[in-house]
């Protein structure tokens, strides 16, 4: 098959590799009508994720038909499903918590010790995101292996278009997960850094939540827009001080609930962040984590702090004072993807989200490397792309 | 077969066994703590080098009893116990281990049964004229509220060759503690999900498909 593979930082390649198989029994093999690239995934293309080896499969936003099932598999042939990144077994502890991002069972054995020494438990699986989370292919391409069928694929209806539904593999959930980390109260004012796909999304869940005012920060005019036509305020960084501009916003008190949507590779201005830009390049393993700094310098004393960015590794210089002496919540977490499909599938059915208002471009899957290069560099128009095996090139 | 190739098989071998054993072994004073405080023994701090005990305990969502019997069933361990090709049950109570070493060997270890509680625990040792000693336990014990059973692992073994046996064990991957703690993570996936996850994407590049072929 065709699928779009890992070669190096900034390298990513369309290669032919070997068609994936039945291996356990709960196995499917779905073939892909439609995959996303997700910010996230310019975390591997920067090479700031360790773990990636040259061939591997990329991207964890996927959906398709089933075109095989294991004997244990409860999907059929011909069903149209959208698959969760997150790779969750159904029967661990933690996926009996709804807690299926840290299941116990997905990733193999043995690929479990980088990262227990990283974080002092191993990870769970992820689709096509490195060793770290398993190394199991990902679907950036025309057909994938989806362990745990019977657990993460969800069927959707045949009216709804794939637009509509693909992003409840990842960034809808994660988008509706970073709200509900910012525990919205229906007076609260909230603040989003980041109106990149999973920005947009919390900014339209906190809305949903019945956020009293949502401020959305970002230096890029067109996301700025996008996140206006949600309902939200906007700051654009380069030009206002956001924390001088927050305060007013707020009335003086500050804002309620600050979500992080931007992850470790931050463009602040902060000075340190120059530092961790340098530490990040020669391998020292500092997240930049300057918005972040800045979100919990801004939020009010008692506030939430929700944090859907990703981040790798260490990150230095943390605002543990203002943390302590303010008495913040700071929630962060992969999303359990699982636990949100069925109710947001509901809420795309009755029109209360939408999710198509983001994606800029549909390109063949032959393209995708491009995608990856507009998508990292062209961040103002390229908001969200999606490759279409088959597509017409 | 060339003498040097001979020496490196017959090496693999022994560290392999050894390796591989921690899977037979029992180690009978895990409870008898010589510490002052309540950790486990094989979580004290050893010098540099000792490997002579290691241990692992897991959360398996199931009924201690269904473990305890699947467990006790010891032609069920291969399943999950890498280097274990077969255990065969002999006519007088004790058994044969057939462990993987490369290069397509397998080294025969003979154990027996120290105790056995029901749904308790299962202890084993290597018979007195193994090539290796080691001996082994494992215990299963309610976890709290509905999080199932707690399962423990404890393996001793003397090492064939030192610090050299341990690197080359390490080389093969076969290192104890790590074969030990991979083992259990696979027994609990077995377990609670009816099978064992690996990212391979096709069957030729399962680990089992490329013991067999590599």
């Amino acid at each position: 098959m065709r699928a779009l593979t890992w070669h190096g930082t900034n390298d990513v390649r369309v290669d032919t590799v070997s068609d994936p198989e039945i291996i356990n029994p709960r196995d499917a093999i779905i073939k892909i009508t439609s995959t996303a690239i997700c910010g996230s995934d310019l975390h591997l293309y920067d090479g700031v994720i360790p773990g990636v080896a040259p061939g591997d499969v990329l991207g964890h936003e996927f959906m398709g038909e089933v075109v095989e099932t294991g004997s244990a598999s409860d999907l059929e042939k011909g069903q149209r499903v959208v698959v969760p990144f997150t790779i969750s077994c159904g029967g661990c502890f933690h996926c009996k918590q709804q807690q299926y991002s840290a299941c116990d069972n997905s990733n193999p054995a043995e690929k479990q010790d980088m990262s227990a020494t990283l974080y002092g438990q191993p990870m769970a699986a992820l689709f096509g995101y490195s060793h770290l989370t398993g190394g199991y292919s990902g679907g950036q391409a025309e057909y994938a292996r989806v362990p745990f069928s019977d657990v993460g694929p969800i069927v959707v209806p045949d009216h709804l278009e794939d637009d509509k539904v693909l992003f409840l593999s990842d960034i809808l959930p994660t988008g509706w997960m970073a709200a509900e980390n910012a525990d919205i109260q229906p007076d609260d004012t909230v603040a989003v850094w980041g109106c990149g796909p999973v920005g947009l999304f919390a900014i339209q869940s906190a809305i949903v939540m019945g956020a009293s005012k949502v401020i959305a920060i970002d230096r890029y005019p067109n996301r700025l827009e996008l996140a206006k036509q949600l309902g939200a305020e906007i700051i654009d960084f380069r030009e206002t001080d956001v924390r001088e501009a927050l305060m007013e916003m707020s009335g003086g008190i500050g804002v309620d609930a600050v979500i992080d949507a931007v992850g470790m590779e931050s463009h602040g201005f902060a000075i340190d962040n120059m530092f961790d830009v340098v530490k990040q390049k020669v391998g020292m393993g500092a997240d930049r984590a300057s918005a972040l700094k800045q979100a919990i310098l801004a939020v009010r004393f008692g506030g939430k702090v929700s944090i859907p960015g990703v981040y790798g590794g260490m990150t230095d210089k943390w605002p543990l004072g203002a943390m302590m002496e303010k008495g913040l919540q700071i929630r962060g977490g992969q999303t359990h993807v699982q636990k949100y499909t069925k109710q947001l599938l509901e809420k795309i059915e009755d029109g209360t989200l939408d999710t198509t208002f983001l994606i800029s471009h549909r390109l063949p899957l032959e393209q995708a490397a491009e995608g990856y290069k507009n998508f990292k560099e062209q961040q103002n128009e390229w908001t969200k792309v999606i490759l279409k095996p088959g597509m017409e090139n | 077969m060339s003498q040097n190739s001979k020496i490196g098989a017959g090496l693999g071998g022994v560290v392999l066994t050894a390796g591989a054993i921690a899977f037979g072994a029992f180690l009978s004073n895990r409870h008898q703590n010589r510490g002052y405080d309540d950790a486990a023994n094989h979580t004290k701090r050893q010098p540099e080098g000792s490997n002579a005990q290691v241990g692992r305990s897991v959360t398996i969502r199931k009924p201690r009893a269904e473990l305890f019997a699947f467990w006790s069933d010891f032609s069920n361990l291969p399943q999950f116990m890498e280097n274990v090709e077969a255990i065969e049950a002999g006519a007088d109570g004790a058994s044969t281990w057939r462990i993987k070493a490369p290069p397509g060997q397998t080294v025969a270890v003979k154990t027996e049964i120290a105790s056995k509680k029901q749904d308790e625990l299962i202890a084993w040792r290597s018979v007195e004229d193994s090539e290796i000693e080691t001996s082994g336990e494992v215990r299963f014990e309610d976890a709290p509220g509905e999080r199932g059973t707690r399962v423990s692992l404890v393996m001793a073994y003397d090492p064939p060759a030192g610090a050299l046996g341990r690197a080359v064990a390490k080389l093969f991957l076969r290192e104890p503690q790590v074969q030990a703690r991979h083992d259990l993570k696979r027994f609990k996936m077995l377990m609670e999900t009816g099978e064992i996850a690996t990212s391979a994407r096709t069957r030729d590049e399962t680990r089992a498909a490329k013991q067999e072929n590599g």
